[in-house]
């Protein structure tokens, strides 16, 4: 057993907080800077730049790169040879919310019950997702995720018959429905299989990945492709104000499921595709 | 890109000038509502009352900024989405608002409104909130402190960057846009 002790998850989860929404990662500035060679619009590609400024300004400001600095989404790969001492770890974790949002004067966005909407004041509770992992490692991997994307996202319960051309024609008519309101360039995660709720976990999960990798299945990676293509024709372009760069990738998750179903489930994210990790 | 440098308040003339698409650099002041600010003007009004700000030539803009840091005039502040203010925003068109700045397509009565009373409404870029931080020169809270960040501040800018999406002429930029660059 190796122990790991709650103070040390909740100081990690403050800094995750406040690292993923000052410094927006290389994998997105990259995307951004082909996109702004590809780009043909003039006010796509205005709007491109904006973009590059804004990431360089936050992180050497150490400033929120936008207002809205999210449900704090984290995902726990808890070593099935870690203890925690000291505390509860999901304690540990909205303790570290809180610290990170307090601290690093970051929006708090979250309400107390969905009907009667009173602020928390401190961004807690977060959103936790948990695995039970082999080893004695445990990752946090925190995901702050603004609600202009958030509420853009959808699933379907197919029909399998529907087969990979409805899963394609869902995915492309939810992000042309969606339009400027998520903040494009979008990263648009898709999760296929599974059950109801699988599915949406899947679509978030495929936002973790580092943009431009694509999935190590050559047929799934086949299907991100089209997928990202058919997006970028719809002409949406940087913040809907058309143009080729709707969005910077396509990310499709996949796993097992029931004879009778062919769930699908799309999670967009806005630009601001913001997630930091790290290795206790 | 071009860009025109104006500033607030604006006149009739101003905005007649204004098209789809162009890139504007914003000086002078602005005033911030959202949701909470815009319900509790448009209820003064309802009561035949008075609006805490001077309506007539301003410009509106729709944001939440995060907390300031300290040391700092305000703390990231890039726009939300205009849509909800849509319910609202032909009623302070009428009073003689002349801009709005936000993000997102606004709804047939807005930009009818847009038109009939001469006014435009522009688009921040949507998530620049660092960016646009460092136009704002100052902030102060002029209505409804007890709204927190939904307060109604005064803001003065400097160069602040928005492209105009809805104009005089009831021109479109999300439509047309997308109109120009689909299956390119």
């Amino acid at each position: 057993m190796r122990l790991v002790d709650a103070a040390t998850i909740t100081a990690t989860v403050a800094e995750l907080c406040q690292k993923a929404n000052y410094e927006l990662g290389e994998d997105v500035l990259a995307a951004f800077k082909e996109a702004l060679g590809q780009e043909i619009s003039l006010t796509g590609k205005d709007v491109l730049q904006q973009l590059l400024e804004n990431a360089r300004i936050a992180r050497e400001e150490q400033v929120p790169m936008c207002q809205d600095t999210g449900f704090a989404v984290v995902f726990l790969e808890v070593g099935q040879e870690v203890a925690i001492t000291g505390g509860n770890l999901y304690e540990a974790v909205n303790e570290g919310v809180r610290r990170g949002y307090q601290e690093g004067y970051l929006r708090k966005s979250i309400v107390d019950h969905p009907l009667r909407r009173k602020n928390t004041g401190d961004n807690t509770p977060a959103v936790i997702h948990t695995r039970i992992v082999p080893g004695d490692k445990l990752k946090i991997i925190v995901a702050p995720k603004g609600g202009g994307s958030e509420n853009m996202s959808g699933l379907r319960m197919l029909k399998p018959a529907e087969g990979v051309e409805g899963v394609k024609k869902f995915v492309i008519e939810q992000v042309r429905a969606a339009g400027s309101n998520p903040c494009p360039p979008v990263v648009v995660g898709v999760g296929i299989g599974g059950t109801f709720e699988k599915a949406a976990l899947l679509a978030k999960e495929a936002l973790l990945r580092p943009l431009g990798q694509p999935h190590p299945d050559a047929e799934i990676a086949c299907l991100e492709r089209e997928l990202l293509e058919a997006i970028n024709n719809l002409g949406i372009g940087p913040q809907g104000l058309g143009g080729r760069t709707t969005a910077l990738a396509v990310h499709v998750e996949v796993f097992p499921c029931h004879i009778a179903s062919l769930p699908v489930a799309v999670n967009i994210n806005c630009h601001a595709s913001r997630h930091k990790e790290a290795i206790l | 890109m071009p860009q025109i440098r104006l500033t607030t308040p604006f006149t009739d003339e101003v905005v007649e000038k204004l098209r789809i698409g162009q890139r504007v650099l914003l000086n002078g002041i602005l005033y911030t509502a959202r949701d909470a600010a815009h319900k509790k003007m448009v209820e003064l009004l309802d009561r035949g009352e008075e609006l805490p700000i001077p309506i007539k030539g301003q410009v509106i803009y729709y944001v939440g900024p995060s907390p300031a840091k300290p040391g700092r005039v305000i703390g990231s502040a890039g726009p939300t989405t205009s849509g909800r203010m849509d319910p609202y925003a032909p009623r302070l068109l009428a009073l003689g608002l002349k801009g709005m700045i936000g993000k997102g397509k606004r709804s047939p009565e807005v930009i009818k409104a847009v038109k009939q009373y001469k006014a435009v409404y522009f688009a921040a870029v949507g998530g620049a909130a660092a960016l646009l931080a460092r136009a704002i020169k100052s902030c102060r809270v002029v209505a409804y402190p007890e709204l927190g960040p939904e307060a109604i501040h005064e803001l003065v800018v400097e160069d602040f960057p928005v492209i105009v999406v809805n104009d005089v002429l009831g021109g479109d930029l999300y439509e047309e846009g997308v109109k120009i660059y689909a299956g390119r």
